[in-house]
């Protein structure tokens, strides 16, 4: 039995592809919204640390599954490895409906005018590709505002002179600091910096329906047990299903865009559930899969009108992987400061986001969210014992009297930092895996080295006994940040989709995901991925609703 | 002790990506008991008789007693055996041919097994393990190191995660540091 024609198909159920369901089917398209995964719940996850999003020795919690999913990595010396979808360096994008929404840390940064301005603002940097983003952040403050009011978000902007201008404030008050962030505060404050409650994606007050965080400790990295955490799966997506318009098909396995003799890309093709392939037809191809995952599909759709994939015309799908590399520094103190107010992370600073000297952006400091028993077994001084009886006293001494200042360093894109297909290795379904390369731009590390200075200078502030840095990551970028694959542009020689997402080389496919950030920030880009789903389907469905059916 | 091992500045920010990098799928495709040839003992899954206290031994030494319980204790080697038949399949033959290694390089030097030797013998050793100075075929192109990270990794693991994978037995990690577990509906589960 074939599947009724739609008006349209998104791949992917995350931050941008939830969004997008919900903005079309409101408009009254016709929508197909294929997820990988599943819709994730509380008979599987709870509190354990070794299953969780954020530490994933025992595997992914959200998903990919290690049975099934494998990448190739390329390393350093041009030899390669296959890894498995709980290896840190398979830089897994969770597999469930709302993807990583439904369990990540949940800051909702909008990034600054800067970021969609960095050539501009800083020139050119020798070999990097850093471009201005082709719309500006005047043009998308509109979609933060939706995403923050629609989706949820707790916050002050008043309270960070760095912001960008807003229209209207965040829906709900921001959270209480935990006892870390008020140890942090003052000692900022003395520094003449300008600390903030972080703004999150987390119900500080009941909010559209669902309950008031209760503050635990398994938060970032785990799914919320009382649904006070927002994301895609408990917002966007619910509101698309109740349109009628939209139909959610999990445990599908998007595996290429159907091409018709004419070049015309018809809709995709797909494993269901029961792993029976099939064809699902639509006016318009909207994928939001990842920044790993997205180039992956265009990649893996070739055919005679895209010998090279689609939208791959000028070798541009897949290029300029970035994250974020996380930077910052550790304090030890006399006194007790963990008091199990989760999720940790409650006070930042945007005074090194932009405008630093002989550094090329920058990026924000944080708190970091807590570091549970296990993770804090990784966080030693520099040279300390990784084993033995100081390292097991270590714990015992300090667990609770650790502070973490870190935050992400705005990459520089950087061409050769890429996902391609392998050659040989296919997953589960047969389908040729993401092959990984690259490695980030030789100014990250500058930045990384600024940022880690800062926040040493922070601890020492705010009074620590010993402290020490840890510098950012040189090699390949990617992670649950990950971004800049497809990016967009004016130009289609060097870039993938136009200022709205549209592929270049087509009319009707789409991208609405974090491939389409020309840089990405230094801010954790989720609200800016959501942003970007309403900026994408608000012009569909414009468009649609004016008669345009993108052919 | 090993207070003199030197690392690198990064080595911790890799923690939660351990036994990442090393391993290919090569491993995975091994069934459940393959290779598992000597006597088990009653209870355990993947281990024979003799790596099980071999285990012990190694889990004792990454978390040693104090005033508070050791790797032994705390039930280590059952979350290693636990895991190596669930999650950590693919770590079969590493840990096979690295605890096989291991008993050999003890018995050409010291002509007796790893968990009979001296605290301070078995710390050395593992410290030699941890730099790669072991000698032994079974050592070389980087698998001594590789081999002990893994070991160390899942002894951590075993003895700070949650109960429920094998280790940690009665909580005993979050009572040392002051953690409040389990989490008791109506008690502490939300905390504010």
């Amino acid at each position: 039995m074939s599947n009724r024609h739609v008006n349209a198909v998104i791949v992917g159920a995350g931050a941008g592809g939830g969004v997008a369901a919900k903005e079309l089917s409101e408009a009254g398209l016709s929508v197909v919204l294929m997820e990988r995964g599943d819709w994730a719940s509380y008979d599987v996850h709870n509190n354990d640390e070794l299953l969780s999003q954020r530490t994933t020795v025992l595997g992914n919690a959200f998903g990919p599954d290690d049975e099934r999913y494998r990448r190739v990595v390329v390393n350093d010396d041009g030899s390669t490895k296959v890894v498995v979808a709980s290896e840190n360096d398979y830089n897994n994008v969770a597999a469930c409906v709302g993807s990583g929404t439904v369990s990540y840390g949940a800051m909702a940064w909008r990034f600054m005018r800067e970021d969609f301005r960095m050539k501009t603002t800083y020139g050119h940097i020798e070999g990097s590709t850093l471009a201005d983003w082709p719309i500006s952040y005047e043009e998308l403050e509109h979609c933060y505002e939706k995403a923050e009011w629609e989706i949820g978000v707790a916050g002050d902007a008043a309270q960070n002179p760095f912001a960008a201008p807003r229209n209207k404030p965040y829906p709900m008050p921001p959270f209480a600091y935990n006892k870390e962030a008020k140890i942090l505060e003052s000692s900022m404050r003395r520094l003449g910096l300008h600390p903030f409650p972080i703004p999150m994606l987390r119900n500080s007050i009941s909010y559209n329906g669902r309950a008031a965080c209760v503050r635990r400790r398994s938060c970032c990295g785990f799914a919320c047990p009382i649904n006070a955490k927002s994301g895609t799966h408990n917002t966007a997506i619910p509101a698309a299903l109740s349109t009628g318009n939209c139909e959610l098909r999990t445990n599908c396995i998007v595996n290429e865009l159907v091409t018709d003799g004419n070049g015309r890309i018809t809709g995709i093709s797909y494993f269901d559930k029961d792993e029976r392939k099939q064809v699902q037809s639509a006016d318009i191809i909207i994928i939001s899969a990842s920044a790993t995952e997205t180039p992956r599909l265009l990649l893996n759709s070739k055919s005679k009108h895209y010998p090279n994939g689609v939208g791959n015309r000028y070798d541009w799908v897949g290029r300029n992987l970035q994250g974020h590399a996380y930077t910052g520094a550790f304090g030890l103190f006399e006194d007790d400061i963990f008091d199990d107010v989760g999720p940790g992370a409650t006070i930042a600073v945007s005074d090194f986001s932009h405008h630093n000297p002989g550094i090329v952006g920058g990026g924000i400091l944080a708190n970091e969210f807590t570091r549970l028993p296990y993770f804090f077994t990784g966080i030693r001084p520099t040279g300390f014992p990784k084993w033995g009886k100081s390292h097991k006293e270590f714990q015992r001494k300090y667990f609770r009297k650790n502070v973490q200042v870190v935050g992400p360093i705005q990459e520089m894109p950087f061409f050769d930092s890429r996902v391609q297909i392998d050659p040989s290795v296919k997953d589960y379904w047969g389908i040729p895996v993401v092959r990984l390369s690259g490695h980030r731009h030789p100014k990250d590390v500058k930045g990384c080295e600024f940022l880690s200075s800062k926040a040493e200078i922070i601890l020492k502030e705010a009074g620590a006994s010993y402290t020490w840095q840890s510098i950012g990551g040189k090699g390949l970028s990617g992670g649950q940040h990950q971004a800049g694959t497809c990016r967009m542009g004016d130009d289609p020689r060097t870039s993938v989709a136009d200022k709205y997402g549209r592929v270049h080389e087509t009319p009707n496919v789409f991208v609405a995901d974090a491939s389409l950030h020309v840089t990405n920030g230094g801010f954790n880009p989720a609200l800016t991925i959501m942003a970007l789903g309403y900026w994408v389907a608000g012009h569909i469905a414009a468009e649609w609703q004016k008669g345009n059916r993108f052919t | 002790m090993n207070d003199g091992i030197k690392l690198s500045r990064k080595d911790f920010l890799k923690i939660a990506a351990l036994g990442a990098g090393a391993l290919s799928l090569t491993t995975g495709g091994l069934s459940l008991f393959e290779g598992c040839t000597a006597s088990r003992r009653p209870g355990t899954m993947f281990f024979s008789e003799d790596e099980i206290k071999l285990t012990e031994a190694i889990a004792e030494q990454i978390v040693p007693a104090d005033d508070w319980p050791g790797g032994r204790d705390a039930g280590v080697a059952n979350f290693l055996d636990t895991q190596l038949i669930g999650s950590y399949r693919r770590f079969q033959q590493d840990y096979q041919k690295g605890l096989a290694g291991l008993e050999k390089s003890c018995a050409d030097k010291y002509h007796r097994k790893f968990e009979d030797l001296a605290w301070e013998t078995q710390t050395a050793i593992l410290q030699d393990m941890e730099t790669g100075r072991l000698d032994g075929d079974v050592w070389k192109n980087g698998f001594s190191e590789y081999f002990f990270e893994l070991l160390r990794a899942h002894c951590l693991q075993g003895y700070y995660g949650s109960p429920r994978h094998g280790g940690n037995k009665n909580y005993i990690s979050y009572k040392m540091i002051g953690l409040d577990e389990p989490q008791i509906v109506g008690e502490n589960r939300s905390g504010i």
